[in-house]
């Protein structure tokens, strides 16, 4: 799961080094003006440049807490840096934008500070699955942005949008499919699950898992990529030489607006959302400020800038929000989302792991 | 003159820089991985100190077993179609004049500054079916549809062998350039036609020099891990890409560490097995 932070830092990061140099040289300047601070850690890339350019300064104004943005490093890298620093009494930022996976790695040694509900009072407007609870129903994160993978196609070999995740186990499409290779990022057991067993319930039980494995392993003749470099894999949708698979819907439909012949749809099982949390070291001293920015954050209007101009999908409810069809449309559907089992991907991952490995390679 | 055995400490002063070097950047790295490849993995977190033997376990399977068979079979594969390439190549250069020498070298050495990504990419797009090698044969009327080469196992080993060719010839072209060209001479006076005495005088000479080349190439090859991603398959995936999986996507340091360790033990018992049997051809 991590890993599609890490990729989706990849992605984007491509887009976007130059302006980030003029937006840390700007920082200074904020800092010495405002008494009240924040050092606020985000995706390095893309994601920091655009939280730079469209959302800090914002904030700023709003509350005269000044932002220093951390560019976060990928994969896990991050999460072993704040506990380290953490066990010594530092927060080498005091909240951060964490992977579902490494928000239940963090529960496990209390390294995010709870938060008090009474303080953010906008976090009403969530959707109930982007609050992150400890076991014992302390609130650990707040949901950040979320995105979706979708079933993508390129439009000169399929004229028609297929409707179904179905289209992956279809003999017609032998060699035609580009999946990502991680059981952790590509999310394929709760793909199968839903397409097949009714729900991601049916990979409660080991046995009910190496069922879902089986199933999916009719899939493998299909594929031509397993891929782990988004790159390789946007290339090969945009050109025609891997013509279906899973992607990013909101880096598929950026490539669609610049006339490259790709789709994404939202299949009738549901696309799959994944999503960060901000939360707070425990080390971090600033708790009222980072109270406040987290509620700031989940203010509808600030979820539909982040739509707009990150292209993320908003973790507060659909009603709240002023986004109109075609802006929604963009970056979420109202079908109901897969959601991702990381509970999972954490007690058991190791053993899915293993049995992923060996479908694909073996 | 004669060579003194070193007297005092200061007169092994020059070794200690290079003996620091190899202690922070090998020694202590090397020791590190050995040690966490013992640690307890603990999943949905991190790992905790401990001295178990569950990561080497886990790797003694059939199918890990599998993937190192399938690492070695492709980097002795590498080697000896690098070598099999540059030898007579790097020969034939090493007869060129001095000018063209130089222009061929700096070529090949310009190979060296592209990244293995760009490598990567540029064979997969070379080996693609919309913007591929087959368009030009089908153009020419060899082939009735351009086809995708990649990803295959062919495509890995032509990555593979791309990369590490200029090594080869990088490390075959001295020995080549100092070989005593009257041992040429003295076959072809004898009547032995060229192509003979390539393989019957020069080979033979060379055959530390090529033992190495093979050795080097094959530690190299060995290491691969973004080629076998790009251009094959998951089953040509190297043992290299899973550890890396481990290490960096599901933060399993100690089991990751534990294959790299089994994976250095594995590469230095066959160097040392190659070298055994050399010896022993040589007194032979």
């Amino acid at each position: 799961m991590d890993t599609i932070i890490k990729t989706a830092v990849n992605r984007r990061t491509v887009l976007a080094a130059g302006a980030l140099g003029t937006a840390m040289l700007a920082m200074p300047s904020v800092l010495r003006a405002q008494d009240k601070s924040l050092k606020i850690g985000v995706y390095g890339g893309y994601f920091k440049n655009s939280f730079d350019k469209n959302i800090f300064p914002e904030f700023t104004k709003a509350t005269g807490i000044a932002v220093e943005s951390v560019a976060e490093p990928t994969g896990e890298a991050w999460l072993v840096q704040l506990e380290q620093a953490a066990k010594a009494g530092a927060a080498p930022a005091d909240i951060s934008m964490m992977s579902q996976v490494a928000m239940i790695k963090g529960q496990s040694t209390e390294l995010w500070t709870p938060l008090d509900t009474a303080k953010l009072p906008n976090a009403k407007n969530l959707l109930d699955r982007f609050i992150n609870k400890y076991p014992d129903g302390r609130i650990a994160g707040i949901g950040a942005v979320a995105w979706y993978i979708t079933l993508v196609t390129n439009t000169d070999v399929y004229k028609e949008a297929p409707t179904s995740w179905q289209a992956f186990w279809d003999p017609a499409n032998a060699d035609k499919l580009g999946l990502l290779a991680l059981v952790s990022n590509s999310f394929l057991l709760e793909v199968t699950a839903k397409t097949f067993f009714g729900g991601t319930n049916a990979l409660d039980t080991e046995e009910g898992i190496l069922k879902v494995f089986d199933k999916l392993a009719e899939v493998k003749p299909n594929v031509r990529l397993w891929y782990r470099d988004e790159a390789q894999f946007e290339q090969a949708l945009k050109s025609g030489e891997i013509p279906m698979g899973q992607y990013y819907h909101d880096v598929t439909g950026l490539a669609a607006s610049e006339g490259h012949p790709v789709r994404s749809t939202f299949p009738k099982e549901g696309g799959v959302q994944d999503s960060g949390c901000w939360a707070v070291s425990r080390a971090s001293k600033k708790i009222d400020e980072a109270h406040i920015f987290i509620d700031y954050m989940s203010q509808p209007a600030i979820q539909a800038t982040l739509s707009r101009k990150v292209g993320t999908a908003p973790t507060v409810k659909r009603e709240l929000l002023d986004l109109n069809e075609k802006e929604f449309a963009a970056v979420s559907s109202d079908i109901e989302p897969i959601l991702p089992r990381y509970d999972l991907l954490t007690t058991k991952a190791d053993f899915l792991n293993q049995k992923w490995t060996e479908l694909i390679v073996g | 003159m004669k060579r003194e055995a070193p007297q005092s400490i200061a007169d092994y002063g020059p070794l200690f820089f290079p003996a620091g070097m190899l202690l922070v950047f090998f020694v202590v790295p090397f020791g590190t991985m050995i040690v966490v490849s013992f640690f307890q993995r603990q999943q949905g977190g991190f790992y905790t100190p401990a001295f178990v033997f569950s990561n080497y376990e886990r790797f003694l399977s059939v199918f890990f077993g599998g993937v190192l068979g399938f690492s070695l079979m492709l980097a002795v594969t590498v080697a000896i179609c690098c070598v099999v390439l540059a030898l007579p190549f790097t020969y034939l250069l090493s007869k060129l004049p001095r000018r063209l020498q130089v222009i061929w070298l700096v070529a090949l050495l310009s190979v060296l500054s592209l990244s293995e990504v760009i490598i990567g990419f540029a064979w997969s797009t070379l080996f693609s079916r919309t913007a591929g090698i087959t368009n030009i044969l089908v153009q020419l009327g060899l082939m009735k549809q351009a086809v995708a080469l990649s990803p295959s196992f062919g495509a890995v080993l032509t990555g593979m062998v791309y990369q590490a060719l200029p090594y080869t010839v990088l490390v075959l072209y001295p020995a080549l350039v100092r070989l005593d060209p009257t041992l040429m001479e003295a076959a072809r006076t004898l009547g032995s036609s060229p192509v003979r005495a390539f393989f019957n005088v020069l080979v033979p000479a060379l055959r530390n020099t090529i033992m190495a080349t093979l050795i080097m190439v094959f530690i190299f090859a060995l290491g691969s891990y973004l080629l076998p991603q790009i251009l094959g398959r998951p089953q040509h995936w190297t043992l290299s890409v899973l550890i890396t999986d481990q290490a960096i996507y599901q933060s399993n340091m100690p089991f990751a560490a534990a294959m790299a360790v089994f994976l250095v033990l594995v590469t230095l018992g066959l160097v040392a097995l190659t070298l055994l049997i050399g010896r022993k051809g040589e007194k032979a």
